[in-house]
């Protein structure tokens, strides 16, 4: 028995109840309008959810139309659990990003596992076997307590989850800058591995087979989750701590065994992951995607606590559920499959012809609305968009060099900010190489798995440099997509597609939907020229905390594929006396540099610019060197400029570089130019390279004694210091901030 | 010869110890659930890493009641060889084949990392392929690995040689005297916490544990000889 009393249609209506569930007075009318009555209380909870951005992706629907989303070897683009591209040889690779923000601002620990958790499961819920999991996240500065335990408990809940289910967290990337102090970002990637014949669908085809509840019993937490991720936080977010989901990862670990079991099961019609909005979403979407209906009987849904009502049970997010659709009389053998790892698996309900999703509990009929008015028929707003008075500002300044004393001192000083210093103390924490395919765990350019049995694998990466899209979101966009993909050709990869999270503010702010839609028409125009697709991907809105909106930071998470174990390629000097090239030339571009963020204590002005068929054009002549073997180490050049990547390439080798520059030297030393590489070439490939590289300038020479040693033509010594200096800064850093 | 790679609910690097006998090593390996009851026919048992049970409870607690755990001990008694890694390790522990017991990591925090480990015994059936005192790069990754035992199982371990390997230089976990892994008396079961599993392929970085299985097989071959 329910001891609450839930409101009357009446007093839905006439009390604005469906306000509190997050509907608009319009839409609340568009729900009447669609059933011809007045929708009681399940209902309304049914429309809420199913409608609420996370789920309808009513504001961002226009602006992800804009992306190019098919290709030569795309097998599944956006709409499913996630995209997949053939890789040749029948197997296919399976990725998608999904954000858990949200729960992770008011419940680090268990809004970072589930949100490992929840992409695992749209992994496996194509039928894949998920082989690797990254992850991109954003905090305030390391300095006050909040933010550090943020930090600590993001990490630990990430490794949490991925360390048990036994997959490895191979790569990430992390920022830090005040705009994130409230609303931190955790955005998790999962890839998997499928043979083409294994690909499943979410959907619930053949009238009266059956449903079925997979997993763990359904509970009441995380109801309304998708509400609470489609609003602004704000000091009372606190109160939501009940929509955030606890995870079990053992149990997902035994969930997923069964369900690739599953996979190759002939009863199996349709699979998918009970996520945001749990059973509302699953049965509605897998209903609408297969032209059907779905009924269910909510008694039999397996509980973890009595009295649960009907509302409850379908807005549960509950993890490590899934929502199966089987041939009918093939219940019995797929609950003994289920059963074989200690998981129950129990038949709910049956599709039908109408497209109803038609709910009983207790014998009375608790909701019966159409498939497509939840799913299909969402409303699309088009937000008021405009310029902001600040981007126009800022572009009205020139670009001019700080101002720099002492270099080394700077390089020092780089090498120690938190977004460019080790992340040591963070992946130390995750197990890189269980599974045993790790080739390159984190630290390099892109993390590289092996794919068994083949002489092939996949180079993984995520990337936003969210400062560059503050200053200018359109090319912050065209960046964002550049550097995954400079970073994934320096693992010796051909970029494949790209699955994108979507961070931004409030879409109800003319200028926060500005910047969405100027980041995405960047990143749509890098992803045509690159050819890299969006096959998947999330949108997370709402991240303001008290009113303030998050730098726009649309996470790029990138796979590529390497077509020959030998052309694997890391960061790092490999031999004395290899020469060191620099390709392409460095302007003075600081706005939204390390360097003036450092220096100024801000970011403001122009961000870098960007020539997206010059970058094409380098990527794909370094990747030619690379498979033609003529390249020992490759390094994109990023955050902090070259010094700063010459120094990453030496850390965690004995060696050392001499190194001669020409231009003006804080601009060659820490400019944030793009489309540019470091490189080491063995002497005796010196033609061969320069023959393909065009923009590659010869720079200096990997010494054997561990010293870094930077000249200026006609100024002198710039640097010169050991590289174990520099390292300890770099490695220092983090571990610092946080005792 | 034959090993098993025992699976219990929650192991994850059975896949890679089954990988690394097969591929690198060469041998014949296969699964065995938790749920079977005999291990009629294997000469090598291996309990691999992971998180049996979630770790619920404490690491391996749970699983050391597995029914197949009866015919490891039986196994134990007969002298067969018996490497538990990791979680393996720890059900080893608490299963009683090995003595002592894991606590938190003493920062309190999971650490996977590549370690250095010295070889302190290579007289056992599982390190006679190494140099004694010669130092090994394994990797690590676990949230429990800091070894304790009482100061009466330690002199007994120090008098019988039970010290397989120690951490060498830097000890990542807080374990006693660094230990990193032991041997039973009989020394016939290694229990350790370093992954000699993803250390046989230098395409990922170390092949320094291939040296180990090696061991088993050449020593196993030895014994069949003269046996027969």
């Amino acid at each position: 028995m329910s001891l609450m009393l839930e409101p009357s249609p009446e007093m839905i209506k006439s009390q604005r109840e469906y306000a509190a569930m997050g509907l608009t007075d319009e839409e609340f009318v568009m729900v009447e309008n669609m059933l011809g009555r007045t929708p009681n209380y399940t209902e309304t909870g049914l429309f809420s959810v199913m409608w609420s951005e996370h789920c309808s992706y009513k504001n961002s629907k226009p602006i992800l139309k804009r992306f190019p989303t098919s290709g030569d070897n795309v097998l599944q683009g956006p709409g499913e659990g996630a995209g997949i591209v053939d890789i040749g040889d029948g197997q296919a690779v399976v990725f998608k990003i999904e954000s858990h923000n949200h729960p992770s601002a008011i419940e680090p620990y268990q809004g970072a596992a589930t949100g490992v958790g929840g992409i695992i499961r749209d992994v496996f819920s194509m039928g894949a076997r998920p082989i690797a999991v990254l992850n991109s996240l954003r905090f305030g500065e390391l300095e006050n307590a909040r933010v550090k335990y943020l930090f600590k408990e993001v990490v630990a809940g990430i490794g949490g989850y991925g360390n048990c289910i036994g997959i490895p967290t191979v790569g990430g990337e992390i920022q830090f800058d005040p705009s994130y102090e409230g609303n931190p970002l955790v955005n998790a990637m999962c890839v998997g591995l499928i043979n083409h014949e294994d690909i499943q669908k979410g959907q619930a085809h053949g009238a009266g087979n059956s449903v079925m509840h997979v997993g763990a019993k359904t509970g009441r937490d995380g109801i309304h989750g998708a509400t609470f991720a489609s609003e602004e936080l704000t000091d009372s977010s606190e109160g939501n701590r009940p929509a955030v989901q606890v995870g079990d990862p053992f149990l997902e670990k035994l969930l997923m065994e069964a369900c690739l079991e599953l996979i190759q099961h002939d009863a199996l019609v349709g699979i998918q992951d009970m996520g945001a909005a749990g059973l509302a979403s699953s049965s509605a979407e897998m209903a609408c995607k297969a032209g059907m209906g779905i009924e269910m009987n909510l008694d039999r849904v397996p509980q973890r606590e009595p009295g649960m009502t009907a509302y409850e049970m379908m807005l549960s997010e509950s993890q490590e559920r899934m929502l199966i659709v089987v041939k009918k009389g093939s219940e019995k053998d797929i609950a003994k499959l289920f059963a074989k790892y200690n998981l129950e698996a129990v038949a709910v309900g049956s599709v039908t012809e109408e497209k109803m999703l038609k709910l009983t509990h207790k014998g009375e009929v608790v909701a019966n609305v159409p498939v497509d008015a939840l799913v299909e028929e969402a409303p699309v707003y088009y937000k008021p968009s405009s310029e902001p008075q600040y981007f126009r500002d800022f572009q009205a300044m020139t670009n001019v060099a700080p101002i720099i004393d002492d270099y080394k001192e700077t390089l020092v000083g780089l090498l120690s900010q938190p977004t460019i210093a080790s992340k040591e103390w963070v992946y130390n924490q995750f197990d890189t190489l269980v599974r045993t395919n790790t080739v390159v765990p984190p630290g390099s350019d892109a993390a590289v798995v092996r794919i068994r049995e083949t002489n092939k694998a996949l180079a993984m990466t995520t990337d936003c440099n969210a400062r560059y899209l503050h200053l200018d979101p359109e090319v912050g966009g065209k960046i964002a997509v550049a550097e995954a993909a400079r970073n994934i050709v320096c693992s010796g990869a051909e970029p494949l597609a790209v699955t994108d999270n979507l961070n931004f503010g409030n879409p109800e702010k003319p200028e926060i939907f500005w910047q969405i839609e100027k980041a995405a028409d960047g990143i749509s125009e890098a992803c045509k020229i690159l050819s890299t697709p969006v096959i998947g991907g999330n949108v997370s809105l709402y991240n303001e905390t008290n009113g303030e909106a998050i730098y726009p930071t649309p996470v790029i998470g990138m796979v590529g594929l390497i077509k020959d174990l030998a052309h694997i390629t890391t960061q790092e000097f490999k031999n004395s006396g290899d020469l060191i090239y620099v390709i392409g030339d460095a302007k003075t571009e600081f706005g939204g540099s390390e360097l003036q963020k450092m220096t100024e204590g801000k970011i403001f002005g122009k961000s870098p610019s960007i020539n997206l068929e010059l970058e094409m054009l380098r990527q794909q002549q370094l990747l030619r060197a690379i498979q033609n073997g003529c390249v020992a180490s490759a390094h994109d050049l990023s955050e902090g400029g070259l010094a700063v990547a010459l120094s990453e390439s030496l850390f965690g080798t004995d060696l050392g570089a001499r190194i001669i520059v020409h231009m003006e030297a804080v601009t060659e030393l820490f400019s944030e130019t793009q489309s540019r590489f470091v490189v080491s070439v063995a002497p005796e490939y010196r033609v061969a390279f320069e023959s393909i590289v065009q923009d590659a300038r010869c720079i200096g020479t990997v010494t054997n004694n561990n010293h870094l040693t930077i000249s200026h033509e006609q100024d002198g010594l710039l640097i010169d210091t050991s590289v174990q200096l520099l390292e300890q800064a770099w490695k220092g850093a983090i571990p610092c901030l946080l005792n | 010869m034959k090993f098993a790679v025992i699976v219990f609910p929650g192991s994850n690097c059975d896949i890679d110890m089954f990988h690394a006998i097969q591929d690198e090593l060469g041998e014949e390996v296969e699964y065995v659930p938790h749920t079977a009851d005999s291990l009629e026919g294997f000469d090598g048992i291996l309990l691999p890493g992971g998180f049996s049970y979630g770790d619920y409870l404490r690491t391996g607690a749970i699983a050391r009641f597995s029914k197949i755990m009866a015919e490891v001990v039986k196994a134990s008694a007969a002298g067969v060889p018996i490497l538990g890694v990791c979680n393996g390790f720890q059900i080893l522990l608490e299963a009683g084949l090995l003595p002592g017991a894991m606590r938190k990591n003493r920062d309190l925090a999971f650490i996977c990392k590549q370690t250095q480990l010295k070889v302190e015994n290579n007289t056992t059936m599982f390190t006679t392929s190494y140099e004694k005192g010669e130092t090994i790069t394994l990797p690590i990754a676990h949230g429990e690995g800091n070894y304790y035992c009482d100061e009466e199982t330690l002199s007994q371990l120090k008098e019988n040689n039970q010290i397989a390997f120690t951490y060498h230089v830097d000890n990542p976990n807080g374990s006693l005297e660094n230990i990193a892994g032991i041997v039973n008396e009989n020394g016939n079961v290694l229990g350790m916490m370093p992954h000699p599993e993803r250390a046989v392929d230098s395409l990922l970085g170390s092949e320094d544990g291939l040296k180990l299985f090696q061991s088993i097989v050449r020593n196993w071959r030895e014994s069949y000889v003269v046996n027969a």
